[in-house]
């Protein structure tokens, strides 16, 4: 059993500890909000945040998460349901096509904006290019995150009652570094 | 007015509750037990429309076709609510299931029979048709007919004919004239006695009316909700916060997970297989062989990745496991010689004598050009839940063609086709893939190992890009010649491997001979509908040559185009408003250059200008513009939308699209060597839409022919240096 906070509720996973988070929350959590696009850190349809930071969850072991707080696509919302800058942006730009990607989209428009209030479209070209939209909706991606950062109501993503997890937020908000994200490239076997 | 007009034959039925449903009957036909569930009526009718009014006055539209991102299950009921004058807030869809009484008989009739029909035979065409189409099983989506096709004939009609119903109920009933009456947002209004009512007040009255076989449709400038910007897409909501369901999402109670690894060169049957290291992990229950690749079931996708490793597999040769693109594309010189040499080419698209032009002609120009094999690369692996209970199976998936799938699995498994359901999800990515069944065949054979027991397979990225249904490769040869002006007079056109759309070769230019013609030169790679199907090959290889010519008369390629097209007012109009975006002419920095290329497919004229930065030594598309005429844009945000994702999906082609065939197999596997167009190197795009009138044109598909030719131009203008080739690389 691996324990970890997801979405502000601490959860225990019964999964090999080489599992990817992507899969056990998906299959042990039935959140089916993140997605599986390629398994390898090459599309961030899988994006979650780890203390706030965006991580490729589909090459990161549960045993690396043990004992951290995990957000998803469904706990960014506010708790009382009024949905986060970013989401009413993507709605107003009317960002999603199929909307496959738009879950990891969203997941690192919100970690760049908690980082920075204000991106330049090089900062918006760093933040967003490890997430792949196959319907090519990056121009209103761009414009969505421009508009959600001059929302004046802009409330912070991460709710948490726990002053330890918000001495940690408040350091990773501050922090100059960008997004880290763990990733571990694996050489797929691709043919028998 | 009328020209809108369509016949039709209306059904009605009272619902439970007081409510009432309406469906637009193509013609009269077999009732089903599943539609006999929706009606109380004895009607016997087949439809395609179908409109329901809830005893709260709200509006439910069921729509024939799948939402993949082009916006169907948005544009459909706005065509619907248009001519119903619904409120649009009260509005919901429900899709179709797959059923034969949703056939949507429209596009096969459209891919037969292309062009206008009398209104007075239309119903009679439809008879025909729509027999056709049950017999090939289309409910496709694809093609980019939703909105031209079902929306025009169907929705359109349905709500038109409702409203007209609920009038005369009305008018019956208040005893006042039709003509008196108003209708908006849902209600009816008699404005001089200052009476008013929701439309479901006269629901049940409305069955005891008999419709109208032409109702009336709303002349364009009456409309308040085709064409508005305002109407946001139906689906957007539930993919900002995780909640839309991907067939990837399902989750029924109880299931197993599965993946599957097939053979590298396609085509190889498995000799036998090991799979006892694979069966004594952790939550594996079965190691399967198919046939034609292996599968693992077991608690959690990650650990059947992981047991299918472990799985040995003895393979049959197949005799392609020598063969590589090379080689392959060495065979399709060698057929295009063959042909010409045996004088057994394929006629597609003649007049005049260009032969003989050409060798009259003061100047000849000559080239070969290819693509290379493609990928669809959906961004959701394709994946399919099924479970077989006795006599029923059960599948969970995203089809492009619903009822396709559902007879495929009948078929193949020996199910009464009533006893097999497809339960549709959101496609995450259609783009002509999901239109082939394969991996809901694979689905239901892994969980015939486990009966009773839902199985829920999933490719990984490596299988979906190994084992897809490709655009092919292709190579096609040109011979264009001028007059002593400077003036086209022949063009010769040979390619191999004709598909569809028929026209996909064919050019708007007015060049007095011409000699389309065309090969067979079949390869074991699978072949699939990518979006645009041939028109994404074609037009990068027509507009090239064209510009080639242009270059060889010394004129300006938006001028030497602009003149070939004096016959056809609306296709330049398109061109020159593209050119006119992009200040065609003006100056760019050293090393920038502009091209430009337009090709029309599924009814919408598209031209594109792309502005490219070679400066630095790499190619950078900076600026696209896009002048687009589909006739009438219903959703004119979700058309634009469409053509923006058109040229990103074309632009990767453009740029990395490269499939190549080593040993017999795809040497790809992921997106870190299939890469994709991202935030940093996508362009900015800006569409402009042309409402001609003309006959609806779809817009899922159009957007993407015209890119990569507006590229490889645009390096051309930069550099002086042609690709002919794709992937352009510098
Ligand atoms: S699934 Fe593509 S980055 Fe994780
Ligand atoms: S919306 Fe389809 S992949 Fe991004």
């Amino acid at each position: 059993m691996i324990e970890i906070t997801v979405n502000n509720e601490t959860v225990n996973l019964d999964v090999e500890p080489d599992t990817p988070l992507l899969w056990a929350v998906r299959e042990q959590l039935n959140l089916t909000g993140t997605k599986f696009g390629c398994g390898l850190a090459q599309c961030g349809a899988c994006t979650m945040h780890l203390d706030g930071k965006p991580i490729r969850t589909c090459v990161t072991p549960v045993s690396v998460v043990a004992g951290r707080s995990v957000t998803t696509i469904e706990g960014v919302a506010h708790p009382d349901g009024e949905l986060h800058a970013v989401q009413k942006a993507w709605i107003e730009q009317q960002v999603p096509q199929c909307g496959y990607c738009q879950s990891g989209q969203i997941m690192s428009a919100v970690a760049l904006l908690a980082n920075n209030p204000a991106p330049t479209d090089d900062d918006i070209d760093v933040a967003m290019s490890g997430n792949i939209c196959r319907c090519g909706m990056y121009g209103r991606i761009r414009k969505a995150i421009k508009q959600a950062a001059s929302m004046s109501s802009q409330r912070s993503s991460i709710q948490t009652d726990d002053a330890v997890q918000k001495e940690q937020v408040d350091r990773i908000l501050n922090s100059e570094t960008g997004p880290d994200i763990p990733v571990e490239v694996r050489n797929e076997p691709v043919s028998s | 007015m009328n020209k809108w007009s369509r016949r039709a034959f209306l059904t009605a039925g009272v619902l439970a509750g007081g409510g009432l449903i309406v469906g637009v009957a193509i013609r009269p036909g077999n009732r089903t037990p599943e539609l006999a569930k929706l009606m109380e009526k004895s009607d016997e009718v087949l439809v395609n429309a179908w409109v329901k009014l809830s005893p709260d006055n709200r509006v439910t539209v069921i729509v024939p076709h799948v939402e993949m991102g082009q916006g169907a299950h948005t544009a459909m009921p706005m065509m619907l609510a248009e001519d119903m004058d619904v409120d649009w807030d009260t509005l919901s869809i429900e899709e179709a299931p797959a059923h034969e009484a949703y056939v949507t008989s429209d596009i096969a009739r459209d891919f037969a029979l292309p062009g206008k029909v009398p209104g007075i035979i239309d119903d009679t065409i439809k008879g025909a048709f729509i027999k056709i189409s049950q017999f090939i099983d289309l409910q496709i989506t694809g093609g980019s007919y939703s909105v031209r096709a079902t929306g025009v004939r169907s929705m359109r009609v349905a709500g038109a004919a409702v409203r007209q119903l609920l009038i005369q109920t009305a008018a019956q009933t208040w005893n006042v004239p039709e003509s008196q009456i108003r209708t908006d947002k849902s209600f009816l209004f008699h404005d001089r006695t200052g009476r008013s009512a929701p439309y479901v007040d006269f629901a049940s009255q409305v069955v005891e009316q008999k419709a109208s076989n032409t109702p009336e449709l709303k002349p364009p400038s009456e409309f308040n909700i085709i064409g508005n910007n305002d109407i946001q897409r139906l689906d957007i909501p539930a993919k900002v916060d995780g909640s839309a369901q991907f067939g990837v999402d399902v989750i029924v109670p109880g299931m197993k997970y599965a993946t599957i690894k097939a053979p590298a060169v396609f085509g190889s049957k498995i000799k036998k297989i090991d799979g006892s290291a694979a069966l004594q992990k952790n939550g594996v229950h079965a190691v399967v062989n198919l046939g034609d690749a292996v599968a693992v079931i077991s608690d959690g996708y990650w650990q059947a990745k992981k047991a299918i490793a472990l799985v040995k597999i003895e393979l049959e040769e197949t005799g392609y496991e020598a063969l590589n693109t090379a080689e392959m594309l060495d065979k399709f010189r060698a057929d295009l010689d063959l042909a010409v040499l045996n004088g057994d080419e394929i006629e597609d698209y003649v007049s005049g004598d260009a032969r003989n032009a050409l060798s009259a002609a003061s100047l000849t120009i000559d080239a070969e050009y290819s693509v290379p094999y493609l990928a669809h690369a959906t961004m959701e692996p394709m994946n399919c839940t099924a479970l077989i209970d006795g006599d029923t199976l059960r599948v969970w998936t995203g089809t492009q063609n619903p009822l396709g799938t559902r007879n495929a699995l009948a078929k193949e498994f020996g199910f009464e086709p009533h006893k097999v359901s497809v339960h549709n999800q959101y496609l995450g990515g259609g783009f002509g893939r999901r239109a082939t069944p394969d991996y809901p065949i694979q689905a239901v054979k892994i969980a015939q190992e486990m009966p009773g027991v839902p199985v829920k397979l999933i490719w990984s990225r490596e299988e979906d890009t190994q084992h897809d249904h490709y655009r092919q490769a292709m190579v096609s040869r040109f011979k264009g010649g001028l007059d002593v002006n400077g003036a086209a007079i022949a063009w010769e056109n040979q390619f191999h491997e004709k598909h569809e759309p028929v026209e996909a070769p064919d050019i708007p230019y007015a060049i007095p001979n011409k000699l389309i013609h065309y090969t067979d030169s079949p390869t074991h790679i699978p072949f699939g509908p990518w979006r645009s199907v041939d028109h994404s090959i074609h037009a990068f290889f027509t507009e090239s040559f064209i510009d080639e010519m242009a270059v060889a008369a010394g004129d300006d390629p938006y001028e030497f185009r602009r003149r070939l097209l004096r016959d056809q007012p609306r296709i330049k109009k398109v061109l020159e408003t593209a050119a006119k975006m992009a200040d065609w002419g003006r100056d760019l920095p050293a090393g920038w250059g502009r091209g430009i290329a337009l090709h029309s497919s599924f009814g919408t004229v598209v031209a594109q200008v792309a502005v490219v930065d070679v400066s630095g030594g790499d190619l950078k598309v900076d600026k696209v513009y896009c002048a687009a005429d589909p006739g009438y844009a219903v959703s004119p945000d979700g058309f634009t939308a469409q053509m923006e994702s058109g040229i990103i999906f074309g632009l990767t082609a453009a740029l990395y699209g490269d499939i190549t065939i080593e040993n017999g197999a795809v040497k790809q596997s992921n997106f870190h060597d299939y890469p994709m167009v991202r935030m940093n190197t996508a362009p900015e795009i800006e569409v402009r839409i042309i409402n001609s009138g003309e006959k609806l044109g779809g817009g899922g598909e159009p957007g993407t022919p015209p890119i990569a030719p507006a590229v490889a131009n645009a390096v051309y203008a930069a550099t002086n240096k042609r690709f002919r080739q794709l992937p352009i690389q510098l």
